[in-house]
């Protein structure tokens, strides 16, 4: 029998505790930056300058905001499903945590005398466990819809359902172009893949398809028409309290892992252009550079597109990103080959 | 009479030919970048924002805030006479005024009479300027306050004490030009 997939590890069971537990502690420590971040940058885009007056240069503004979340009525309506209903966004959010683990921060060093990677899990398969927890992440977004127990959110949750599973097509079939490029599925096998070129030069059309799929995959704008704020109601509607800031978190979450993984597969990682090789410490800083920069064009596009209509959204997925997804799969195919 | 026909007044839109696919994409991505370009230089341009309570808006001189009476600079007296002309040439009905005679022991305005009570109801005013207009003696001016919020109704009815102080924090003028 084939093992389902093959994961690299050398550390003892300790280091992988402390590793994951590091992982996480840091990430949740920079979602709430990150939310300011995004609101400060925002408002400069709009010649504003976003929240200033919680705190120093406003970054208690997320804690406020929490705080105030928290404090609020663990309200649900009459006809919501029991368990469904609270453990929808768990899943939401375990599933975006979950997909944290592969990003490579770095290469492996040695630390006290022990081999320590720098990333949660090294496994064989690499984006096709984010592919495969980004499906789970569905349910997260379907049974909080129906088990709200109000059309509203089913509707919205039928809707955001649609729009995840096209765009997931288009964009794995967007880096399937770099994975026969670097001939492996590992995150670190492509991250030393591209120590001559990083793959966003060879791989542009991919690129652009991977980066346009992201932006429908972590629902932000312009195809954030599963929360539309203003006009149509999404999934979360009957969510309030924890439970939707549960379902801010992992949307913040998920845009790290996307980020993440195209820093990774197209921006080479932690390699850093003109041969400068920094000491190993250095690296998960110069990836969290990195994601921090590919956050903040999402944020840029998030000011500058406005959003697109419904059919707008599925045929763009289906008949321009899929065709050209293909068709640079098929055209690095024949490269390759021959 | 010719029977009604729908189709007179359907009227063929006119609309510019549907570019070709590759046309299209291409426009998109250049729209795209255009977009982007322009959203960026809001960055670089800085911000608008007044950074209200520490920042104020300056107002311009002929601006009608709060109301303002005035005394004589040299000898001291109200310039109000308490004649009520502002009282009967507001519209919002807020000035109330009461007069009383001047005494040679309590002499408090030029005048044969002066104001014992003289209140402005401001959550009624209207800040038209009637009041400044009416007033023979220039005795009521519209000042340049604009920050009156308070927590109670009776708060915002303002007795002669209080329109004769100054104001606590002065409201920036605007400069020539500005």
């Amino acid at each position: 029998m084939l093992p389902l997939a093959e994961v690299n590890y050398f550390e003892p069971w300790w280091v992988q505790i402390v590793k994951s537990l590091v992982i996480f502690a840091v990430i949740f420590g920079i979602l709430p930056i990150l939310i300011v971040y995004e609101r400060k940058l925002l408002g400069r885009f709009q010649s504003r300058y976003g929240p200033n007056r919680v705190g120093p240069f406003g970054l208690l503004q997320p804690l406020a905001e929490i705080v105030k979340f928290a404090m609020k009525e663990p309200f649900r309506t009459a006809t919501s499903v029991g368990v469904l209903f609270r453990i929808a966004p768990a899943i939401s959010i375990i599933t975006a945590v979950a997909a944290l683990a592969i990003i490579p921060w770095g290469d492996v060093q040695h630390i006290f005398g022990q081999r320590v990677g720098l990333y949660g899990i090294d496994v064989s398969i690499g984006p096709l466990y984010v592919f495969a927890l980004g499906g789970i992440s569905f349910y997260g977004v379907m049974l909080g819809g129906w088990a709200s127990g109000s059309k509203y959110s089913f509707l919205g949750s039928m809707r955001g359902a649609a729009q995840l599973i096209s765009y997931e097509v288009a964009q794995s079939l967007s880096i399937v172009g770099v994975i026969i490029t670097a001939q492996t599925l590992s995150l670190t096998g492509i991250v030393h893949a591209q120590e001559g070129m990083w793959y966003f030069i060879p791989q542009f059309a991919g690129f652009l398809v991977f980066l346009v799929a992201s932006f429908a995959e972590t629902n932000r704008a312009p195809f954030d028409l599963i929360e539309a704020d203003s006009e149509i109601i999404g999934y979360f509607t009957e969510y309030g309290g924890t439970p939707f800031v549960a379902y801010l978190f992992a949307e913040y979450a998920n845009m790290i892992v996307v980020s993440g993984l195209a820093v990774t597969i197209f921006f080479g990682g932690w390699l850093l252009p003109f041969g400068i090789h920094p000491p190993g410490w250095v690296d998960p800083f110069v990836v969290l550079a990195k994601i921090l920069i590919v956050f903040s064009f999402f944020i840029w596009i998030r000011a500058t597109l406005p959003r697109l209509r419904y059919d707008q959204l599925m045929s763009f997925g289906w008949k321009i990103l899929l065709p050209l997804a293909t068709l640079n799969l098929l055209v690095t195919a024949v490269i390759v080959v021959s | 009479m010719t029977p009604y026909n729908v189709s007179d007044d359907v009227i063929e839109v006119v609309r510019s030919p549907s570019p070709s696919p590759v046309a299209g994409a291409y426009r998109v991505f250049g729209e795209t970048l255009r977009g982007l370009k322009t959203t960026f230089a809001r960055i670089l341009e800085g911000t608008t924002t007044i950074q209200y309570p520490e920042e104020k808006t300056p107002v311009y001189p002929r601006f009608r805030g709060r109301h303002r009476l005035h005394r004589f600079e040299d000898t001291g007296l109200e310039k109000c006479v308490g004649c009520s002309l502002c009282a009967a040439a507001c519209p919002a009905d807020c000035i109330r005024v009461v007069a009383a005679e001047n005494t040679p022991e309590n002499r408090v305005s030029a005048g044969e009479r002066y104001a014992a009570v003289y209140e402005i109801n401001l959550s009624r005013c209207i800040f038209c300027g009637y009041c400044e207009v009416a007033c023979p003696f220039d005795a009521i001016t519209m000042g340049h306050d604009y920050e009156m919020s308070d927590y109670t109704r009776s708060d915002l009815i303002f007795t002669k004490e209080m329109l004769l102080a100054d104001a606590i924090e002065r409201t920036p003028l605007r400069r020539e030009g500005e």
